[in-house]
């Protein structure tokens, strides 16, 4: 009894916000848009019993999503969110493995403390450190004074509301997911295999490349996991860094929610980028299984 | 002894500058005196005041708390419920579906959390305002909670519970007085990144509240899509400070307790 009690509980409260809440979405998705409240029909009406239901389940369609289809907005701006992420994915990678290269090579006693140092941007608040770049990257902001007064460039450059921008908020938020998990592999990396290629003739340079980097592939392909799935989605930093040619769907599903009140075609919007998403995502859970067995 | 090289340490320098170089130049150029923010004209606290005396603000940072102390409260207690089933509940029915149902909000989308949360609220016709941002936070910050929880769970020894179950223990007497404190440090943790992840959520709360509530991300939000502007620099190094202080303290003081607990068991293996 009491074993039950501890299941249901919070087993009845994500089916309730969880998994009942994600049906509406697909339910509203095979609606139609209309002049009511809620904007949308039809709506289940089960006073007329089966017959009720039955008549519900007829004017159910796909037309959303073929209105996805048909529209190039859409597909564009998938495709572009794809593009975008794949895109801060790979600097993310650029930009993470020095420095989580550099933390795994740092003396012991230094190591606690850049951890602590990567980790604490996390609990900053996000909106913050995205709002942080806007005043470095605007045209009369502080990195083009800086450029300006050391003589590099004569006219400002426009960095904000560009793509630009929107790859390095990215890559700047999304940084320590990238980090972790590379210094992670490079951290367990047994020195005396380096020390053997270099006394077996290898250069420092083609040791790095032959054991280092192979070595760290786990942790580079999870990192680029934690990185791409979420700012497939990214909302804040398209909306406050990009500009108004940076297409994202989760830009658009924002919009087409709160400024059409589509609802309608937001839910088809979220349930195909839902179906985007999983690929990835079964990709990435077979990925750690794999690590897990071979480390078990 | 083992040293940087000049590589590393180039490496890390600038990375670390990328990381902090931002967060310092808001902070400076929050005690700036003119009301352009790029252009520096003395130093002076006039923001700060000017903070604490917009209402608006107040009001949001004072929503903010109460969602969060509920929410990651709420949440510490289902997640640490999930983590336990998770972990020590065995086989029962519907097991893969409920594991699904705690990994799956990780990887969700916020839009798409913050979409269907929306339209279950209006499905059911209730009111929005601090109650349905606590629902929508506590939801998905259980599930942090659950896998911070659960990952301690699973290299906890269980024969401790079963010797406490053995010496006449109810099973709750025994979750209380053995399991709970063995995994208190990761419950705590668990609150500590739900209380944050509340703190910090703007787009769940922006779709889970109505008119009567507006968070501090909200506020600090809208008024960013305007630009820069000196009153949100000062109120960014609020909450920058605020955020430092804690995890340094939190820090310093799991050090000490480990210290103390190394001394500790020391001192058992002498008497024993």
């Amino acid at each position: 009894m009491r074993r039950f009690t501890l299941i249901a509980i919070p087993y009845a409260w994500l089916l309730a916000l969880f998994l009942v809440p994600f049906l509406i979405v697909f339910k509203i998705s095979l609606s139609d848009l209309a002049m009511a409240i809620p904007p949308y029909t039809p709506n289940l009406d089960l006073s007329t019993g089966w017959a009720g239901f039955k008549d519900f389940l007829s004017q159910l369609d796909f037309e959303n999503f073929i209105w996805l289809t048909q529209d190039d907005l859409y597909w564009k701006a998938y495709l572009s969110s794809a593009k975008i992420a794949a895109i801060s994915t790979i600097l993310t990678i650029i930009v993470g493995f020095p420095i989580a290269y550099g933390m795994a090579r740092a003396p012991e006693e230094w190591r606690a403390t850049l951890l602590m140092l990567v980790i604490l941007p996390f609990w900053t608040s996000f909106l913050i450190r995205v709002y942080s770049w806007m005043g470095i990257l605007s045209q009369e902001g502080y990195l083009n004074q800086f450029l300006m007064s050391i003589g590099v460039i004569s006219e400002p450059l426009i960095i904000l509301n560009t793509n630009i921008a929107v790859y390095i908020g990215i890559v700047y938020t999304y940084l320590p997911f990238m980090i972790l998990p590379i210094y992670a592999a490079l951290e367990k990396l047994d020195e005396s295999l380096l020390e053997a290629a270099e006394d077996l003739g290898c250069s420092r340079m083609s040791a790095f490349w032959l054991i280092t980097v192979p070595l760290s592939k786990q942790g580079v392909i999870a990192g680029s996991f934690l990185v791409f799935i979420p700012t497939l989605g990214e909302f804040v930093i398209p909306s406050l860094l990009g500009g108004s040619k940076t297409l994202m769907i989760g830009k658009v599903l924002w919009e087409e929610f709160f400024s059409n009140r589509d609802w309608p075609v937001a839910s088809a919007v979220a349930v195909v980028l839902l179906l985007i998403l999983i690929i990835p995502i079964i990709l990435f859970q077979r990925n750690e299984q794999k690590q897990r067995e071979a480390e078990g | 002894m083992k040293r940087f090289s000049w590589f590393n340490a180039t490496s890390l320098t600038l990375g670390f500058a990328f990381l902090y170089l931002p967060m310092v130049i808001l902070v400076i150029y929050s005690f700036n005196e003119s009301k352009l923010v790029t252009v520096w004209a003395g130093f002076s606290t006039k923001w700060y005041g000017e903070l604490f005396q917009n209402d608006a603000f107040l009001d949001a940072a004072w929503v903010t708390i109460k969602v969060a102390v509920m929410s990651s409260t709420l949440a510490t207690v289902l997640g640490t419920m999930a983590a336990i089933v998770l972990v020590r509940a065995g086989r029962f029915r519907g097991r893969t579906l409920f594991s699904g149902m705690i990994y799956a909000p990780l990887v969700m989308p916020e839009v798409i959390t913050g979409l269907s949360l929306l339209l279950l609220f209006i499905g059911i016709g209730m009111d929005r305002g601090v109650f349905t941002i606590v629902l929508a936070h506590t939801t998905f910050a259980m599930c942090y909670v659950s896998v911070v929880v659960s990952s301690r769970l699973v290299s906890f020894d269980q024969s401790l519970e079963e010797a406490a179950l053995d010496l006449g223990c109810s099973p709750f007497q025994a979750f209380r007085l053995v399991t709970l404190p063995i995994i208190a440090p990761s419950v705590i943790s668990g609150w500590l990144l739900a209380f944050t992840l509340s703190l910090d959520d703007l787009v769940i709360a922006s779709f889970a509240s109505g008119p009567s509530a507006t968070t501090l991300p909200m506020k600090i939000w809208s008024s960013v899509r305007l630009g820069v502007s000196p009153e949100i620099n000062a109120l960014s190094t609020l909450m920058i400070g605020v955020v430092a202080a804690g995890v340094i303290t939190a820090s310093l003081v799991s050090k000490r307790a480990a210290t103390r607990q190394q001394r500790e068991e020391r001192a058992a293996a002498r008497l024993a």
